[in-house]
């Protein structure tokens, strides 16, 4: 049986960003708030001394262990899915920050276009433009509607930048100035230049310069240690809610963080259509307890958002078949068809490849969004040009050899050597569209260690996804091409999603609109059909936008405790008006 | 980098030849075979012998720091061993860069990454139904470990070199153990409870770690991984460097640099 803990104000699964700016916006007004975390309790020692490459980057030491959970994943709807059994399979974020704690820190805002893709593409290129399987939709709120928010987390995460020539107009500075430029990304950018295109410096969340954010919270100049993704900081110098929202949530009395605490269920009147709070189990002891609270918070990665509304039997599950339902519907995420691009050799020339950080790196938007036309394109929608320099240890940079050249043996071992700090890779990160035949739901083999079904990610290509890639792939060979590279090679597009989770970008199955036929929660995040349960992180996305998820995911977690807010002191009941006749 | 050869102050061949234990009987068909025979048999008497996890801090050269003086934690038998030195050094040869994997102490590496969380997939999820040979794309679906997983095809190896040339693994011709780690790469291999190429890409993947994964466990000993690659290890930052043009050449640092080395408290 499990114990009955004193109600709360408001209690929140997870601690990444979506549920860190909660934790915090709830705990600064005053309201009583527990904050519930599957994994350990770190804090920011904990990643002092530890440049270790095999143990973050090869054996994902801070990402989520898979022995007690995992996905199961298929391409068909027809098809039995398999569970995706190992880390290297499947980078998940876990402990106190979550996933955030290892991002490398890329900072984009999405494009008003990502906000209102059906709307401005059937303006711009007619209905019959969107293949009638994708299931792509209006977001319910726009850019201009977002913009407080991004800067409201912006300024949290005291992000570093430069106005992106083809970007709006920001209504505020960027909180800190852009990194440093190194001579890869000069190189990177001149070439650009000269192609008549638009680079700029990429904006970073590792700190271009000391800080204190709004919150009183000090982060430090980052060293260009190398030591970000997949990492945590070693010098609180990369922006996360470690840093940042974690600590300020720990100053208030009426916050309480439990770590080694798995949310299992959340517990559901079916009649009042009211969320009653968070069964959890420790991990530690193995005793259950009940979270009552007036507000329940799932804000813990999409996947785990995803099956615990549909393992508390909460909203419909969205069948494919049919086309009905909303829970599961629109899962999206940036696989192998996202990070295509080409890879440049460069004889003579050596770049001190092992420095660097997560979010050092240059970047264009000429092919994003909707900044250029489609109409003699076969796809929709853009991406982001890039070429970072992350720092790489040793065994990463030891396999940098050209497609033709073995992978073991004396000539890799030859060529491998001579291109370790002589390779640069320019990518394309692609959005990534929805379609009716890409969703969640519970598969019926597979079970978690305490006999819960796994959540089973049903996901295939549309011709979108592999026809940009090959776009972009072209795209940044011209680029490599000015550069100088002496051999260029180009990725091979992919023909399917491979089921490599890698990269930790996986959105929808919880998505945001304007109605609850198309969609699960309204533009403040909260549920259409359950008024006091807000599903806040990357589950709200519809699509994919062409770049990395953090800052809208960061500002959607404003955006949602602004709402709660306003539920818990307007006296509850629906936020927003639904519109009815959505679009998709 | 021609300074790292230069700095390689010895080699497989010139460790058998200052020690005197280059003889015909012994090297055989097999150089390394007979090399890790020879000290798994205990009669190598070239030192106090230091184990991986007190070599590498300062890079020093000592006969006695060679990696083939350590301990097996996990691989009981010494065949198998033997074939594992024998393909980590045609995964990753010695040649006029530097040493090969053996050297660099890459097959107690592995060793080890077998007997920790890693060879028993204590990170994995691990509930049935297995179906290994039903996709080619879903990555690990065996039942057996990583560490079953490779004992498991390091016998293989053998099986087929006797089979093909009458002989165990280890005492093939190099040429020959290519052509039979071809065969598994490819997948050609019969190998219970998986597929051979998940055995080869296991053990690729494994070298590849121990040659360039810090000293600290067990591999790439003394930095000789590091020096031929030309990277300098784990640092503060690159703080002042981040924008030089030039390709800084530095001595290379690990984590015992790094994180201070000894324990003090009170």
């Amino acid at each position: 049986m499990a114990k009955k803990l004193d109600k709360v104000d408001v209690v929140v699964v997870g601690t990444g960003w979506a549920g860190g700016v909660v934790s915090a916006e709830m705990a600064k007004a005053g309201k009583k708030v527990v904050t519930l975390e599957r994994g350990e309790n770190a804090n920011r020692e904990d990643y002092i001394g530890v440049k270790d490459e095999l143990r973050f980057d090869n054996r994902f030491e801070i990402m989520q262990n898979l022995k007690g959970d995992t996905v199961t994943s298929r391409n068909e709807l027809d098809e039995t899915a398999l569970p995706v059994r190992t880390m290297k399979d499947f980078q998940l974020g876990v402990d106190v920050g979550g996933a955030s704690v290892h991002w490398a820190g890329s900072t984009y805002r999405y494009w008003p276009y990502d906000f209102e893709i059906r709307s401005m593409t059937e303006e711009r290129y007619g209905k019959d433009k969107i293949p009638e399987e994708m299931s792509i939709q209006d977001w319910g709120i726009t850019y201009d509607e977002l913009e407080p928010y991004y800067e409201k987390w912006e300024k949290t995460a005291g992000i570093g930048g430069e106005q992106d020539p083809l970007a709006p107009e920001r209504k505020m500075e960027w909180p800190n100035p852009p990194m440093e430029e190194t001579p890869p990304l000069k190189l990177f950018k001149d070439a650009a230049k000269e192609l008549g295109l638009h680079p700029f410096q990429m904006a970073s969340g590792n700190m271009s310069a000391n800080y204190e954010n709004p919150d009183g919270e000090k982060l430090n100049k980052c060293m260009y240690c190398s030591f970000c993704t997949r990492a945590g900081c070693d010098f609180s110098a990369k922006s996360d809610p470690l840093a940042t929202v974690i600590p300020t949530a720990l100053k208030h009395d009426n916050f309480e963080l439990r770590t080694s605490s798995l949310a299992r269920r959340v517990i559901y009147d079916k009649d009042s259509k009211k969320a009653e709070g968070i069964l959890y189990t420790d991990l530690v002891t193995g005793e259950e307890y009940e979270q009552p609270a007036d507000v329940v918070v799932l804000a813990a990665f999409a996947i785990s958002n995803n099956r615990l509304l549909m393992l508390s039997d909460i909203g419909e599950q969205y069948d494919p078949k049919t086309r009905k339902g909303v829970i599961g519907r629109n899962f999206n995420g940036q696989y192998n068809s996202a990070f295509n691009g080409a890879r440049g050799f460069f004889d003579d020339k050596k770049f001190n490849l092992y420095m660097g950080a997560g979010a050092l790196g240059a970047c264009l938007n000429d092919y994003q969004a909707d900044n250029f036309d489609h109409s003699d394109l076969d796809f929709i929608g853009g991406g982001c040009i890039e070429l970072r320099q992350y720092g790489f240890g040793a065994i990463t940079s030891g396999q940098n050899i050209k497609g033709d050249t073995p992978t073991w043996g004396k000539e890799f071992k030859e060529e491998s050597l001579k291109y370790a700090y002589s390779m640069l890779h320019v990518w394309y990160s692609a959005c990534t569209l929805s379609y009716y035949h890409n969703y969640t739901d519970l598969d019926p083999t597979y079970k978690d260690e305490f006999g819960d079904p796994l959540l089973r990610v049903t996901y295939k290509f549309g011709d979108n996804e592999r026809n940009i890639a090959k776009f972009g792939v072209e795209r940044c060979h011209e680029i490599l091409d000015a550069m100088g590279a002496d051999h260029i090679e180009d990725d091979e597009v992919p023909d399917e999603f491979d089921h490599k989770y890698q990269g930790g970008h996986y959105t929808g199955g919880v998505i945001m609109g304007e109605s609850s036929e198309t969609s699960a929660v309204n533009n403040y995040l909260q549920m259409w059909d359950v008024d006091n349960l807000f599903v806040v992180g990357g589950s709200a996305f519809p699509q994919f936008g062409g770049h990395h998820p953090t800052p809208t995911i960061g500002a959607l977690a404003y955006r949602a405790s602004e709402g709660i807010l306003k539920y818990l002191d307007d006296g509850g009941g629906q936020l927003v008006k639904e519109k009815k006749a959505a679009k998709a | 980098m021609p300074e790292n050869n230069s700095e390689k102050q010895f080699s497989r061949r010139d460790f058998l030849k200052t020690t005197g234990v280059a003889t015909g009987g012994i090297i055989g068909g097999s150089l390394l075979g007979g090399l890790i025979g020879f000290n798994l048999d205990g009669d190598n008497k070239s030192g106090s012998g230091q184990g991986g996890d007190n070599s590498g801090s300062n890079g020093d050269n000592q006969a006695d720091t060679l990696p083939i003086e350590d301990a097996r934690t996990y691989i009981s038998r010494q065949d198998d061993f033997k074939n594992l030195a024998a393909a980590a050094d045609v995964i990753y040869p010695e040649d006029d860069n530097g040493p090969g994997a053996t050297e660099l102490g890459v097959p107690y590496f592995i060793d080890r990454q077998l007997y920790g969380h890693y060879g028993h997939n204590a990170t994995d999820y691990r509930q049935g139904p297995f179906e290994p040979m039903k996709s080619d794309t879903h990555g690990r679906q065996e039942r057996i470990t990583r560490g079953e997983m490779m004992i498991i095809g390091l016998r293989k190896l053998t099986d087929v070199s006797q089979e093909e040339h009458d002989k165990k693994f280890h005492e093939l011709e190099e040429d020959q153990m290519i052509d039979i780690l071809k065969k598994f790469e490819s997948g050609d291999v019969d190998t219970p409870g998986m597929r051979s190429e998940a055995f080869f890409g296991l053990l690729r993947d494994l070298v590849i770690e121990g040659v360039y994964s810090d000293p600290a466990y067990g591999g790439n000993r003394n930095m000789e991984g590091w020096k031929m690659i030309g990277y300098p290890g784990p640092r503060m930052g690159w703080e002042n460097d981040i924008a030089s043009e030039d390709f800084l050449e530095l001595e290379p640092e690990s984590l015992r640099d790094y994180q201070g080395g000894g324990v003090t408290y009170g």
